[in-house]
């Protein structure tokens, strides 16, 4: 069986924090130059204009593209023949986000306890962590920092089975809308439909990890997903609110079996800063 | 839309002549604040003790800045949303507070006490908190020092540029129909 040391785990999620933070993914930059070239108001375009110079100020400098460096979400995909050795796996993990948050200085954001403390844990941990068994003797991971005012303006609703495509439709576009210039537009949004309420909420994060230009496998749902781009897209909320073409980049959909007698749907919201970084070990 | 310069502290005629629409280049001391040190600010007052700084003719900036890199000022400085700050917002516009900056809705408590009081509310773009962190030549922790990110800082910023989304009259680029 392979081992893997969990401190080689550590220093790869330390690395991805920073470099999530510091370097925004081609496939959004190139996304706010046509944006740019489609827009028509002045100030839409400005600022198109200046979310560009700010990520390629971020790389030249070095420095997070955003000051909200999010909570670390973390998915791994874990081969079901590699054997974490010298440490705890979930430790490991969290060692890394505290060394990337703090050598990266990086915002520390995460408070100890929601709803009475809510005192600073000064190191970004703890993160939050997803794990899949896979196949195979590799570890996946994938490091994705989401920023509080995207995350809160999502929405769930357990619709009627027989609301159907409609019933989505008009969700999302609510969803949407009631969120206006709050999550930072132009936004990624990311839908799961199906399961059950927890399973719809992962799938609507998982969809957020989706490279620009992919879409669903399933030609019904990637037709769902341009349709409702366009549609978003129609609402003229804009950039930053204040009007234009472009209040959406991508709508991301994921699926998974129901219940005969539900049709949970989790909208996520993302950002602009729509961040995530991979690494296979 | 004009294109305006201003440098704090304004006056209420200044904040009176902005409208809606206006890019304005901000200069002059600004001060930070967000959920937890306005929820502070309030206690203070309502406990009838100063503030740890005049808010009279002053701005509030709505950001939680990142760390500062050795020989840098400050780190990546971009607005935060700013309903969380709304239950508080009209209290320190009554004490003469005249500009707020943040990204996102306000709510009608707060437009209305803009409207009585003479304030505006400047939007600055949200993630671009890079570029922004330029204009910031100054930073200082002032007070609540505790809340790390949170904490009250005066900064002296330099042409950050920035749109007025409400003006001191109530009118709104977010509602636009
Ligand atoms: S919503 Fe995104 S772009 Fe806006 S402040 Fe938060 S992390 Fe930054």
């Amino acid at each position: 069986m392979r081992t893997i040391k969990a401190e080689e785990i550590s220093r790869a999620v330390a690395k991805l924090c920073i470099d999530a933070n510091y370097n925004l993914g081609e496939d959004i930059v190139n996304e706010y130059k046509l944006a740019y070239q489609r827009e028509n108001s002045d100030v839409a375009k400005e600022i198109l204009q200046q979310l560009s110079k700010n990520a390629e100020i971020a790389k030249e400098d070095q420095v997070p593209i955003c000051q909200d460096t999010g909570m670390a979400v973390i998915f791994l995909e874990l081969g079901q023949d590699l054997r974490v050795v010298e440490g705890d796996l979930y430790q490991a993990i969290n060692q890394g986000v505290s060394a990337g948050y703090t050598e990266g200085y990086l915002r520390k954001s995460v408070v100890n306890d929601p709803l009475i403390q809510r005192k600073n844990t000064e190191d970004n941990t703890p993160a939050v962590i997803h794990t899949e068994i896979v196949p195979g003797d590799q570890l996946k991971i994938t490091v994705a920092p989401k920023g509080f005012g995207s995350e809160n303006m999502s929405q769930l609703k357990m619709l009627r089975p027989t609301d159907g495509v409609e019933g989505l439709k008009t969700f999302v576009l609510k969803v949407v809308k009631e969120a206006g210039p709050n999550p930072c537009p132009p936004i990624v949004v990311g839908i799961g439909i199906g399961g059950t309420v927890e399973k719809a909420a992962l799938l609507a994060k998982k969809s957020l990890l989706r490279p620009l230009g992919v879409y669903n496998d399933d030609e019904k749902f990637k037709n769902l997903e341009q349709e409702l781009l366009e549609e978003v897209n129609r609402l003229d909320i804009g950039p930053q609110g204040l009007g234009g073409l472009t209040t959406a980049l991508a709508v991301n959909i994921e699926t998974y079996p129901t219940h005969i007698a539900g049709l949970p749907v989790v909208v996520n919201i993302n950002c602009h800063v729509a961040r995530h970084k991979e690494v296979v070990l | 839309m004009a294109k305006v310069s201003l440098t704090t502290p304004v006056t209420e005629e200044q904040i009176r002549s902005l409208e809606a629409g206006d890019k304005v280049l901000l200069s002059g001391v600004v001060y930070t604040a967000r959920d937890a040190a306005h929820k502070r600010l309030v206690e203070a007052l309502d406990e009838g003790e100063e503030l740890p700084f005049a808010v009279e003719g002053n701005a509030i900036y709505y950001v939680g800045p990142c760390p500062a890199k050795p020989g840098e000022v400050i780190g990546s400085a971009g607005p935060t949303t700013s309903y969380r700050m709304d239950p508080f917002a009209p209290r320190l516009i009554k004490e003469g507070l005249r500009i707020m900056i943040g990204k996102g809705e306000r709510n009608d408590e707060v437009i209305d006490a803009m409207k009585a009081q003479g304030a505006v509310y400047l939007g600055a773009i949200g993630g671009a908190a890079a570029l922004i962190s330029k204009c910031i030549k100054e930073a200082e922790v002032i007070a609540y020092d505790d809340l790390g990110t949170e904490a009250v800082r005066r900064l002296l910023v330099e042409d950050l540029p920035v749109i007025c989304v409400i003006d001191s009259q109530g009118n709104n680029l977010y509602r636009r129909d």
